[in-house]
């Protein structure tokens, strides 16, 4: 408990321990000499979005790479320290990559679906679990749909293919996919950023509704994103958690000089 | 001038050359080849001309023009033709006079001044045989055993026989080749199984009743079978025809030696044309006869597809799960990369070494074992000890497994990463990823590698020579009798069928226009091949199409 930042983010949260999804403990990540990451601590709140912002190459993708540990698909990647979710460290030796990735969706930076139907996109998480049963994956398909307010849209040609939507539809196609396999946490990897306005406002309503449902993580450039979207918001700096507070705070009365440089535009 | 290279024109321009350039020699080619080789089977006219001989007699020829050409004075001579006048150069045109059992050749050259008339009889005949190629002649009468037959119509009277000879040829045929070789199938299999049983010691009195009975019963059959054919063979020889030939003589022509009969003189273009499709239906669907210069060459497509076929199957899931260890399981380290070389540089050993792995490996290693193994009781004969059809592919396989590697690698490089990810974040092992999204993804470039292997192996002639190529295969390897594919047999090859025609035949002359139609085939069966290849990658090209990586 000498970490500064640590004590902080304990101290500053007043909640109980079931309101604390995932925890974060001394996190280190070096690719393979360079170090990225140097020592991260913090606790995220359950049923809430939180906000990572920083300049580009402050580590903030690399950090919610951790969360489902898609970092370990890139070679060379040394990882210290450990991640808890719901008191489970995922970095442990018996744990099941596959099956944390069913409990920790993740939607990227590009819509990304895969070259099949929009239904067949839907249901491909619940296919990979075994689920065959038409009726099952009917009642899937249509709630995550509606979940990722698309239904509407595409109710009619469930059977196209997916690249014949427009990438706002894309995204939340690609959000539906996430959420039918019905994940404890959503890691959101700067999900609007190749979207225009519109889409972007789209997305972004979508997340206020999710909170309910799912715990979720976005990395932003976007801060006044950041201030619409999230409750709480996580300043990083070059490998460093500077400041991890809620986000009114953040936005109007930092507490580090770093931060408010940062937000009110002197650099980054 | 220089604002004229900087403007990327003249480069325009070279490219746009080289192109048409590529295409004119592709197209002329293969229409060289289709015209030279298709052309055979047009029904010419047939010309019988008066030719003045050296000593001022003259020789009266039938035949059809097949070439013709200007010689000059002194290659003439040099031939010991003596020439009067003072020309340097001849026209001078080949005739097709057949009738080989009377002239010994079936072409001659006539130098064109010695042409003293050409007439063109309607009701010249051209009969075509078993042996002895083409004859030209007239008509006379009909004989049945010897005696004349008084008909009114020599003609229609004479195709009715032909047409009962043809039918009697085609029983002569099922006897002699489907069930005779039923027959011998099962003497063999009996053979064998008397031997099996010496060789594990489990022969029995009872058994050797058993197979002596059994043996006895065959070839009870076989003696009825003999009956029936002496009793054809008698029928069929019954008539001939009288054919008064260009020399004016008369000569007696079995009609079971005919296979077909037409008047080209007297035919309208309609007719022509049909007879033209009739005649080229018969190259492509029947047996070859007269050592290959004759007849069809039905064997020979059946096998370069069923080889090739053989070979894409073997080749295609094993070339596909290489390149996925490679690409996506082992590391990318030295010896990665070093496979990785010695596989692209196994795509440029001669064609001609793998024939010899195949022979060395393939068939005396693989079949000798096989044959230790499976099939002692038929040794010293052997059984996959011998070149065959599935030795060539598999030597094919070895060939072309370079390509498909290749493609598929490059095809697995181009899914984006971001499918993956998106996979992996659904919580899909990294196999199920695979066989789920990246190999679906990647099938059009497997595609690619299978057309590019399926274009090199059926062109491929050198290698099959060693591992299971013959001149002529008795039997195909897919036939009606157990276990139907026969994967141990010798085979005939399109390509091996143009080096022999046109290499090996004794009748030079005749063969040269089946090198042509036969390359001309082989050309349209890889074309053939191919395009069925490129419309199944076509379709899957349309299924992922409309993800910009």
């Amino acid at each position: 408990m000498n970490n500064p930042d640590k004590l902080e983010a304990v101290n500053k949260n007043s909640q109980t321990q079931s309101d604390v999804c995932i925890k974060v403990n001394d996190l280190k990540l070096f690719y393979s000499e360079k170090s990225a990451l140097h020592g991260i601590n913090m606790s995220v709140p359950r049923n809430k979005v939180t906000a990572f912002i920083g300049p580009s190459g402050c580590g903030k993708s690399t950090l919610l790479r951790c969360f489902n540990r898609m970092n370990d698909l890139v070679d060379d990647v040394r990882i210290e320290g450990n991640i808890t979710i719901d008191g489970d460290n995922i970095y442990d030796k018996s744990v099941n990559v596959a099956d944390l990735r069913r409990r920790v969706g993740m939607v990227f930076q590009k819509p990304n679906p895969f070259p099949k139907s929009i239904y067949e996109n839907v249901a491909y998480g619940l296919r990979i679990q075994g689920v065959n049963s038409r009726r099952r994956l009917d009642e899937a398909v249509e709630s995550s749909l509606k979940g990722a307010a698309l239904w509407e849209e595409v109710k009619d040609r469930l059977e196209d293919s997916a690249f014949g939507l427009s990438g706002g539809q894309q995204q939340r196609l690609v959000i539906a996919r996430a959420i039918a396999i019905e994940p404890e946490v959503l890691l959101l990897d700067e999900p609007a950023s190749a979207l225009d306005p519109i889409s972007t406002l789209k997305i972004e309503e979508l997340i206020y509704e999710l909170k309910d449902r799912y715990t979720i993580l976005i990395v932003t450039h976007n801060m006044q994103q950041a201030a619409r979207v999230s409750d709480k918001t996580a300043f990083l700096y070059m490998g460093d958690l500077i400041e991890f507070d809620d986000t009114n705070k953040i936005f109007t009365n930092p507490e580090k000089k770093k931060t408010e440089d940062y937000i009110t535009g002197r650099y980054g | 001038m220089k604002t004229w290279f900087k403007s990327g024109s003249p480069w325009i321009w070279l490219s746009a050359s080289a192109v048409s350039m590529s295409l004119i020699m592709v197209v002329g080619l293969i229409g060289l080849i289709a015209i030279r080789g298709l052309g055979i089977y047009w029904p010419s006219e047939i010309h019988q001309i008066d030719v003045k001989k050296v000593d001022g007699s003259s020789e009266v020829l039938i035949g059809e023009i097949y070439d013709s050409e200007i010689v000059s004075r002194g290659r003439l001579e040099g031939a010991g033709i003596k020439l009067e006048g003072d020309e340097q150069f001849f026209d001078r045109t080949l005739y097709k006079v057949g009738n080989r059992e009377i002239y010994g050749v079936d072409f001659k050259w006539v130098l064109n001044n010695k042409i003293k008339s050409e007439v063109y009889p309607q009701d010249i005949v051209v009969f075509e045989r078993r042996e002895w190629g083409n004859l030209y002649g007239f008509i006379e009468n009909v004989k049945e055993n010897n005696v004349i037959k008084p008909v009114t119509d020599v003609w229609s009277d004479f195709q009715s026989r032909v047409d009962r000879a043809m039918d009697l040829h085609e029983q002569i045929k099922v006897i002699e080749k489907d069930e005779i070789g039923r027959i011998n199938a099962a003497l063999e299999r009996l053979r064998l199984k008397a031997k099996k049983l010496e060789l594990t010691g489990s022969l029995t009195p009872e058994s050797i009743i058993e197979i002596e009975a059994d043996t006895a019963a065959q070839n009870k059959i076989y003696e009825g079978l003999q009956g029936r054919l002496a009793a054809l063979y008698a029928e069929i020889k019954r008539d001939q025809v009288v054919v008064k030939v260009a020399s004016g003589q008369s000569v007696d022509i079995s009609i079971s030696e005919v296979v077909r009969t037409w008047m080209p003189n007297n035919m309208g273009l309609f007719e022509k044309i049909g007879f033209y499709a009739t005649s080229v239906w018969l190259f492509v669907s029947e047996e070859p006869r007269e050592a290959n210069t004759e007849g069809g060459i039905f064997p020979a497509i059946f096998g370069t597809i069923m080889m090739v076929i053989i070979m894409s199957i073997i080749v295609t899931p094993f070339g596909i799960v290489a390149a996925v260890y490679l690409k996506e399981y082992a590391s990318q380290g030295f010896i990665t990369r070093t496979i990785r070389i010695a596989v692209n540089n196994l795509a440029g050993v001669p064609s001609i070494v793998y024939g010899v792995f195949g022979l060395g490996f393939f068939v005396y290693f693989l079949g000798g074992n096989i044959d230790q193994l499976f099939f002692p009781e038929a040794l010293p004969a052997p059984t996959f000890g011998t070149p065959g059809i599935l030795w060539a592919s598999l030597t094919l396989a070895i060939l072309t497994v370079p390509v498909v590697i290749v493609a598929t690698e490059e095809g697995l490089s181009r899914v984006p990463k971001n499918i993956r990810e998106g996979s992996l974040a659904l919580g899909a092992t990294k196999w199920e990823t695979l066989w789920k999204t990246v190999l679906p993804m990647a099938s059009p470039a497997m595609m690619t590698g299978l057309i590019l292997a399926v274009a090199r192996a059926a062109g491929e002639v050198a290698p099959l020579m060693l591992v299971g190529v013959v001149k002529l295969a008795p039997t195909l390897p897919l036939d009606m009798t157990f276990p139907y594919l026969h994967l141990d047999r010798k085979f005939m090859h399109l390509g091996f069928h143009i080096y022999d025609v046109g290499f090996q035949s004794p009748n030079i002359e005749a063969a040269r226009p089946l090198v042509y139609a036969t390359a001309f085939l082989l050309v349209v069966v890889i074309i053939f091949l191919n395009l069925a290849a490129i419309s199944v990658r076509n379709r899957l090209r349309e299924k992922f199409k409309g993800y910009d990586s």
